[in-house]
């Protein structure tokens, strides 16, 4: 039985209850203590910063070659908080409930709560680093309604609201690298944990630049390395989002949870040729607006415009009349499957669903509708040379972000002390799926005001523990285990590329273990991810040296990739039932619907690593509603 | 203070604009040339004399001479520097198809001018201050008659109008750029001043380029 | 289609590089540019040969990580538009592409199309913040900016940190990046406050950091895959000077 470590008290008085009584480090003390921060997005960049501003020497590293580019740049729509600036009936509680019911009831209350609550923190403290949100003409700040929730709470600054927020974050850590609290490793990727008497003491990183092999020691590591969602090779993930901190940490004793729980947005770009790269997202806000739609008839070989109006099947507002276009990512991405999968798909591969604006450019004219989505459209242009102002925009579902992560406590501790894990790199607070626009908010949240808790608290217990220095054999022996692995890897005699790899793992994913799974495909696909790992390991091909080379980066990468997507399989093959994101074809209603199993699920599966080849252990976290009562999540 | 490079680029802006201001003058002064001529002579010999007497004149004269100096002086420091900041070179360069030709050759239009200005000064500067000149009717030197003089040579025209070319592409760029440098940044005054700069190089160069033209043609015709 | 590229490679930071020709056919013009970049390398991998190295990483523009100089111009023939963004049907069959890193005194090259920007951090560093510390923030509604303000300044700070104003410029001048930073702050009345100590810092780090000086030649504004304003640049010019004339 896994411990959360919730604490006492209404659930309205839990986080409060915790500041009140978490342990203190006194300033001079602060300065004596070393924290390795992994990764640069949102939740990475916040947290080193505060951390640093409170006096902690931080380390912070990131694959990048510059702390600002890490991937929270790229979410578009907006970040949510229960501001109720729009008086439309919004409270801490309300969006509480909208995200616990957003998740399908698979998260943990206490965590939830306290994300709708430090929502109000973040808007003042992102407004006070310069973000500029969208304003009113009065001045004040203006929201949008985003998928699966009927008040406006989202804060936007245009579609690029994550970069705004990131370079916030970025801004407040050069602030910190100034005063020489933090010392930033640009291009330096982990590549494994180090553990002294199972605490979490440092790092091993690779400098991509040299090559060279670093050790790092610090008395805590915080993991914020994002989401693992590029295991489908095909998603809107940047080319270098990866699993590798967060699963050579599992390995060494982290647990993960959650791990098939993977949302797919419902508007990306569709896949058009077999060398594309990647699924770019189109703002889920482009929702708030435009009409989705397929052909009635199947295999219909009219373009979209010349299909009239009687001939088009709006689904989304067909299904469900309450929410409509805004229904949940989950909800959307599978409807959108199910009109493809029966033929009634558009565009070139029939891969793809219509994104219609003639209806609000018609009532909103074609002015306002450029002011709000402008740099989407001109995106969209870009990349397929088609003007969306004209045609409907073609979207599909794709790999977007991954609910799962390192299981961790309420403190976002891991099951090894003193490794933390914030962000997407976490499983926490969206259940079995998340909403549009709380990512970004979860993010902040765990950086801006848990950690610079939760970590201190955690530090004070340690601090007359002995000092560990790089010197320590754990280091050693962690460095050797990961310079044999470079070394296999290059001097493999394969005849295929990592990515040939990659790819083959997404496609296999997609088809077995994506938007919908059965028991035949998971069992099937944990069979071939064992060939294909075999496989990896005997044919992959690596040219180049030690030294800077993205292939030898690519293929640790990958390996781990083919690891974790075998775990991805045990856990959806194991959660009997369908919740969020995780759609066993077998659990539905008649109409298409997901039956949730509350009765024999209403857990989180914590997994163990028991060693190469082995079968993960499974760990189970109740997940007990106090606050709120289960029901069916319906959006008709 | 340090001295960064947009000090540097303050300098060239402030001198740049003081120059452009002394263009002015310097033009007005020369239209006297069109007059006919006996009146011509007389007054603008007159104007001459004047220029030379005047203590307020002198002061500006010695401005002028600085702000001459230093434009040429921080143009040769800030291209060393631009050099160094350049690194390596491209092994293929189509960077010039985004921006206009002059803006990115400021520095051989003003060497142009600067060899041009060492003709012109010798000709009619030191001429003036150093050289016999003989008196005319009035008793002030007589400048007028080696202008007149000297425009009657065709290569010296055409020296004179590439000189004025020049100039005028060095205005075009050199009078918003400095604007800029200074500050200006209102879309709207931005834009009027800009317009405004393309009327002021236009009328500055067409103005000086008139002056030799008319007095070659209307002599020898 | 098919191309016939001309890519710098060199080996590390000392070494020098040259440019060797590869010739890639079978590129359909879906495909982006770092797509016909994958498709290379994945047959230079088949001939055991060591794969171009290249900075990308979000593919959708907005990481700012991809930049190469293509054909002669900074994120390729297209304006306002990252490379990553760049599609081949930009190209014509049987053209000839040279492939080229930034360049820059201040953006080192590390390996073949790799450059070291960390220059642009050092400007950050120097004073491209608000100096606001975790828990610090006031009601964010308690201070009402105006609509046109929030949007200008906006304007400012979606700068991705990329590079190509540098590059395109031709005396590398860094002062549309920094001159972004220090509009997208003065325009805000939490970041006014800093305004003067943070200009001349910001300046003064551009300088020591190597880069050129701004001839207001506008070409970055037009390679620039953002749009941002060259106005920006006499809004940075103002306040240094003011700063410079005021300060005590």
């Amino acid at each position: 039985m896994m411990d959360s470590k919730i604490p006492e008290g209404d659930i309205a008085d839990k986080w409060s209850n915790y500041k009140n009584h978490a342990k203190l480090i006194n300033p001079a003390n602060r300065k004596k203590l070393n924290i390795i921060v992994v990764g640069t997005g949102l939740a990475g960049a916040s947290c080193a910063a505060s951390l640093a501003e409170q006096g902690y020497n931080v380390k912070s590293f990131c694959f990048q070659d510059s702390a600002r580019r890490a991937h929270s740049v790229a979410a578009q729509g907006g970040v949510n908080a229960a501001k109720n600036y729009k008086n439309d009936g919004d409270s801490v509680y309300r969006m509480f409930y909208d995200t616990i019911k957003g998740g399908d009831f698979r998260s943990r209350e206490a965590n939830v709560y306290r994300l709708a609550e430090c929502s109000l923190a973040l808007i003042d403290q992102a407004v006070a680093q310069g973000v500029p949100f969208a304003r009113e003409y009065g001045g004040y700040l203006n929201n949008r309604s985003f998928g699966g929730v009927q008040v406006s709470r989202t804060f936007y600054a245009r579609g690029q609201t994550g970069q705004q927020l990131m370079i916030g974050a970025y801004q407040a850590l050069m602030r910190q690298v100034a005063v020489g609290k933090v010392k930033t490793y640009t291009r330096h990727e982990m590549l494994d944990l180090v553990l002294v008497d199972g605490k979490a003491k440092g790092i091993i990183a690779r400098n991509l630049e040299t090559g060279a092999l670093e050790r790092h020691a610090a008395n805590a590591v915080v993991l914020a390395t994002g989401g693992y969602g590029k295991v489908y090779y095909l998603s809107t993930l940047a080319m270098g989002c990866n699993t590798s901190a967060i699963w050579r940490a599992h390995k060494k004793g982290a647990f993960m949870s959650g791990v098939s729980w993977i949302q797919f947005h419902p508007t990306c770009l569709p896949q058009i040729g077999e060398t594309q790269s990647k699924l770019t997202l189109m703002s889920e806000s482009l929702r708030n607006d435009g009409r989705i739609w397929v052909p009635k008839k199947a295999n219909d070989e009219r373009t979209p415009n010349e299909i009239p109006e009687e001939e088009r099947d709006y689904y989304l507002e067909r299904r469900y009349p309450a929410f409509g276009n805004l229904s949940p990512r989950d909800i959307a991405s599978r409807a959108a499957k199910e009109r493809i999968d029966a033929g009634c798909g558009v565009g070139p591969m029939k891969n793809a669903v219509c994104l219609d604006f003639s209806k609000a450019i018609k009532e909103q004219g074609k002015d306002k509708i450029e002011e709000k989505y402008g740099n989407l459209f001109r995106m969209y242009d870009k990349i397929n040379g088609v003007n969306a102002y004209k045609e409907p925009m073609l979207i599909s579902p794709a790999a977007h972000f991954t609910m799962g992560g390192l299981w961790v406590d309420y403190d976002l501790m891991t099951t090894i002390p003193g490794l933390f894990a914030l962000g997407e790199a976490n499983f926490s607070d969206h259940g079995a799926n998340r909403l549009g626009a709380n990512s970004l908010l979860q993010s902040c949240v765990d950086g801006y005001f848990i950690a610079p808790y939760t970590i201190p608290n955690f530090l004070a217990g340690e601090a007359k523990v002995e000092k560990v220095t790089t010197d320590h054999p754990a280091f050693a022996a962690a460095e050797e285990t990961i310079k044999k692995q470079i070394e296999q890897f290059l001097n493999a005699k394969g005849h295929l590329s990592a990515d040939h790899f990659h790819k083959t793992l997404g496609k296999l994913l997609y088809d077995k273990c994506g938007l919908s799974r059965t028991k035949e495909s998971l069992e099937d696909a944990i069979v071939e991810l064992k060939a294909l790992k075999k496989s990896f390991d005997k044919d992959v091909k690596i040219t180049g040296d030690g030294q800077m080379n993205s292939e030898l980066e690519k293929a640790g990468r990958v390996s781990d990739f083919l690891e974790l997507g075998e775990l991805m399989c045990h856990d959806a093959l194991q959660r009997e039932e369908s919740c969020g994101a995780h759609f066993r074809e077998e659990y539905q209603t008649p109409d298409g619907e997901a039956v949730r199993n509350d009765e024999d699920f209403c857990y989180v599966s914590a997994w163990e690593w028991k060693g190469e080849g082995k079968k993960p252990e499974l760990h189970k976290e109740p997940l007990i509603f106090e606050a709120v009562a289960l029901t069916v999540r319906s959006y008709k | 203070m340090k001295q960064t490079t947009l000090i540097y680029k303050m300098i060239m802006a402030a001198t740049g604009l003081f120059l452009c201001f002394f263009l002015v003058i310097h033009l007005l002064g020369n239209l006297q040339l069109l007059l006919p001529e006996a009146e011509a002579r007389a007054q603008f010999n007159w104007y001459s004399h004047l220029l030379s007497g005047n203590i307020l004149i002198k002061i500006i004269s010695y401005v002028l001479y600085l702000s001459l100096i230093g434009h040429a002086v921080y143009a040769l420091l800030i291209t060393l520097k631009n050099n160094k900041a350049n690194g390596q070179k491209y092994a293929y360069d189509k960077r010039g198809s985004v921006s206009t030709w002059n803006s990115r050759n400021m520095g051989i239009l003003g060497a142009i001018i600067l060899i041009f200005l060492v003709i012109h000064f010798k000709d009619y500067w030191y001429e003036y201050k150093f050289g016999g000149l003989p008196l005319d009717g009035k008793g002030n030197k007589d400048l007028y008659a080696i202008v007149i003089s000297s425009f009657q040579q065709g290569w010296y025209i055409i020296i004179y109008e590439i000189s004025f070319l020049a100039l005028g592409f060095h205005l075009l760029h050199g009078f918003f750029s400095a604007t800029r440098t200074i500050g200006l940044y209102h879309p709207k005054y931005a834009k009027a001043v800009r317009v405004f700069g393309w009327i002021y190089s236009l009328l500055i160069t067409l103005g000086f380029m008139l002056i030799p033209l008319y007095i070659y043609f209307n002599l020898n015709l | 289609m098919k191309l016939y590229l001309k890519v710098w490679r060199q080996e590390h930071r000392e070494s020098k590089g040259k440019m060797i020709d590869y010739e890639v056919g079978g590129i359909s013009v879906h495909m982006s540019f770092l797509e016909m970049l994958d498709m290379l390398n994945e047959r230079l991998i088949q001939k055991g040969e060591r794969v171009i190295e290249f900075d990308h990483d979000c593919r959708e523009g907005i990481c700012g990580a991809c930049g190469m100089m293509i054909n002669g111009r900074a994120h390729g023939p297209l304006s306002g538009t990252t490379t990553c963004q760049l599609h081949m049907r930009s190209f014509k069959d049987g053209e000839t592409v040279y492939i080229e890193p930034f360049r820059a005194a201040a953006f080192p090259v590390l390996r073949d199309l790799k450059i070291d920007r960390s220059s642009f951090d050092h400007i950050i560093q120097a004073g491209g913040y608000i100096s606001t510390s975790t828990g610090q923030a006031p009601e964010a509604n308690s201070l009402p900016i105006s609509h046109d303000t929030t949007e200008a300044a906006f304007d400012a700070a979606a700068c991705i940190g990329c590079g190509a104003c540098v590059a395109t410029c031709k005396n590398s001048s860094a002062a549309l990046f920094t001159s972004a930073k220090v509009s997208h702050l003065v325009l805000l009345p939490q970041g006014k406050l800093e305004s003067a100590n943070r200009v001349i810092k910001m300046v003064n780090q551009m300088d020591e950091e190597g880069f050129g000086h701004c001839s207001n030649t506008e070409a970055c504004e037009v390679e620039c895959p953002q749009e941002i304003s060259v106005l920006h640049i006499g809004r940075m010019n103002f306040h240094y000077n003011k700063a410079l004339i005021l300060r005590k």
